[in-house]
């Protein structure tokens, strides 16, 4: 364990433990965000530059502003009264620390776990862009297919709203 | 230690004299690291990387002030700032020492934050804004072999780094409790995620036709020379169109007149700044140019050549000068714009974004995929033109057919 990767584990935590915790909506969703930059430091720190930028692109850029956005137009920024903990938070913690001994015990030891560290994979971003443009062609596709979809999907549902209220706002 | 000195010195003695005027920063960095214990080159060279962004974009910024507030006095037929020079002197440098007083000014006025303000929101995001907007000078290479980290992916790092500008406009406008503000940031969020689409797509073509997201790659791709006119992008067809979306979204995501929304003056106050005062307000200044500079740098490095020259007879003024001088050119058309343009509506501004700009820029990806695959025929120059300007004309002519657009008439003018 080397001095960033405590640093950047610790602020990684400190955040999440802050977005779990915080009274303020809007407050969770900013240490949330911070949560996601350290996530990407973490990946850069590993070598995996199109990850830990990705990472960044897709989650500090968009996802954080769509979370930030959705409280702002659902709901007013009071905040709640009630406890942070459920009233059973014992129970929660422990049951949480029982299934997490159980997988960790798992998985250490597990035989499909090869012991020796496996040689780093040359994940650069070219190969990482070849791969997605040769041999991983058809998920890409597909996913492309998957997200079209969904925006497609997303227009016509806000299409039928508009059109029902004006229909409802003539005289 | 003082043989490493003497053979940074031995090589630079060999250099020819141009070599020695375009290297001279590189070669006094590597002097000062050649003084250095080995641990600390890193840190040291990091330091002296960052000390270089840090005292020269400021300084550019400082300058780019006076000549804006003096370009636009020429453009609205008044002076601009024309008394102050040098400082206890009777020097007045036509006003350009205007920056200082500014700068003092704004350090020695009081901080008001207000009193329904979330504090710690409120005080983090200025830095918040400034951070990533440095990080982006990272990857620009500046000159030759001035490139501070020259990561493979580096466009998609500036790309990235500047999604994080979005979060720090939120939490201005949002934490000062304030509608104008919230309204301003509504405003500027909506228009950077719209424009940062066009943005992207425009740069695709140049990684299309590099095969590399490394920004010194994508320079060295440009740097030849033929009939002594260099090879740049911007000389090409998909290229041009390229450019000129890109600076079209850049000036939107600047947010810079035209595309002035998120703080019109006159709607709403200052936008999501509108409740900061002090050197907090020179922060977000200060960030929004540098942030504008470094998108500017950005489109040079993709479409202008980064910082090779136009003509292969002007090879000999140094590389950081090439690069330097075609920002400020490009930071001058940008007030040129500001000073003649009136400001967009929200649904013009969306209109533009994604029924004309959109399209145009896929269209262009389509065009670089002929282009890299036509071979080095003179045919796909006419093919590529042809293209273009067929898309371009289409979707212009298509767009104005639903404006209904008649000859302007005024009722009280005449």
């Amino acid at each position: 364990m080397s001095l960033p990767f405590i640093l950047i584990a610790s602020v990684t935590l400190l955040a999440a433990a802050a977005a779990m915790s915080l009274r303020n909506l809007v407050h969770c969703a900013l240490a949330l965000t911070v949560t996601f930059a350290g996530l990407a430091a973490l990946y850069l720190n590993l070598d995996a530059q199109f990850a830990g930028f990705a990472q960044i692109l897709v989650y500090v850029g968009a996802v954080a502003i769509l979370i930030v956005f959705a409280i702002l137009l659902t709901r007013s920024g009071d905040t709640p009264n009630q406890a942070i903990l459920a009233p059973g938070w014992i129970y929660g913690i422990a049951i949480s620390a029982l299934v997490f001994t159980a997988l960790g015990w798992a998985v250490l030891n597990s035989s499909a776990l090869p012991k020796p560290a496996a040689p780093a994979p040359e994940a650069t971003v070219k190969n990482i862009g070849e791969w997605l443009m040769s041999k991983y062609v058809l998920p890409l596709e597909v996913i492309g297919l998957l997200l079209t979809a969904a925006m497609i999907g997303a227009v016509i549902i806000a299409l039928r709203e508009m059109k029902t209220k004006m229909e409802g706002d003539r005289p | 230690m003082s043989d490493r000195i003497q053979q940074v010195i031995e090589a630079f003695k060999h250099l020819s004299l141009v070599d020695k005027l375009d290297q001279f920063f590189v070669v006094l960095k590597q002097l000062v690291l050649a003084g250095v214990p080995e641990g600390w080159q890193p840190l040291v060279s990091g330091l002296l990387s960052v000390a270089l962004v840090l005292g020269v974009f400021p300084g550019v910024f400082a300058l780019i002030t006076v000549i804006e507030r003096k370009g636009l006095g020429r453009i609205q037929n008044r002076y601009g700032p024309n008394r102050v020079g040098i400082p206890f002197t009777k020097i007045r440098l036509c006003g350009f020492g205007q920056f200082i007083p500014d700068g003092i000014k704004s350090l020695t006025k009081e901080d008001i934050v207000p009193y329904a303000a979330d504090h710690a929101v409120h005080f983090l995001a200025p830095i918040v804004m400034l951070i990533p907007v440095l990080l982006a000078y990272a990857v620009l290479p500046f000159g030759r072999n001035m490139t501070i980290a020259d990561y493979d992916a580096g466009l998609l790092f500036f790309f990235a780094v500047g999604g994080a500008v979005e979060v720090s406009v939120f939490m201005a406008g949002w934490s000062s409790h304030n509608k104008y503000s919230l309204l301003g940031a509504m405003r500027a969020i909506a228009q950077m995620v719209s424009y940062e689409i066009p943005l992207i797509l425009s740069a695709v073509t140049v990684v299309m036709i590099v095969g590399s997201l490394k920004l010194t790659d994508i320079v060295a791709h440009q740097s030849d020379y033929t009939c002594g006119i260099a090879h740049w992008y911007v000389f090409t067809p998909w290229g041009l169109a390229g450019c000129l979306l890109f600076f079209i979204a850049a000036l939107a995501e600047s947010n810079r007149c035209p595309f002035d929304l998120p703080e019109a003056e006159s709607e709403i106050i200052a936008g999501y700044f509108t409740e900061y005062s002090g050197f907090k307000f020179a922060l977000f200044f200060l960030g929004e140019y540098l942030g504008m500079f470094a998108i500017i740098g950005l489109g040079i490095t993709l479409f202008l050549g980064g910082w090779t020259s136009p003509v292969s007879f002007l090879t000999w003024i140094p590389s950081y000068v090439w690069f330097l001088a075609k920002l400020v050119a490009i930071v001058f058309v940008f007030i040129w714009i500001r000073g003649t343009l009136p400001r967009l509506r929200m649904d013009q501004l969306m209109n533009l974004a994604w029924k004309f700009m959109l399209p145009l820029a896929l269209i262009n990806i389509l065009v670089a995929g002929v282009w890299h695959f036509m071979g080095h025929d003179w045919q796909r120059w006419l093919v590529c033109g042809a293209i273009i300007s067929g898309a371009y004309i289409g979707l212009g002519r298509g767009l104005m057919q639903n404006q209904k657009l008649g000859k302007r008439t005024y009722r009280f003018a005449e």
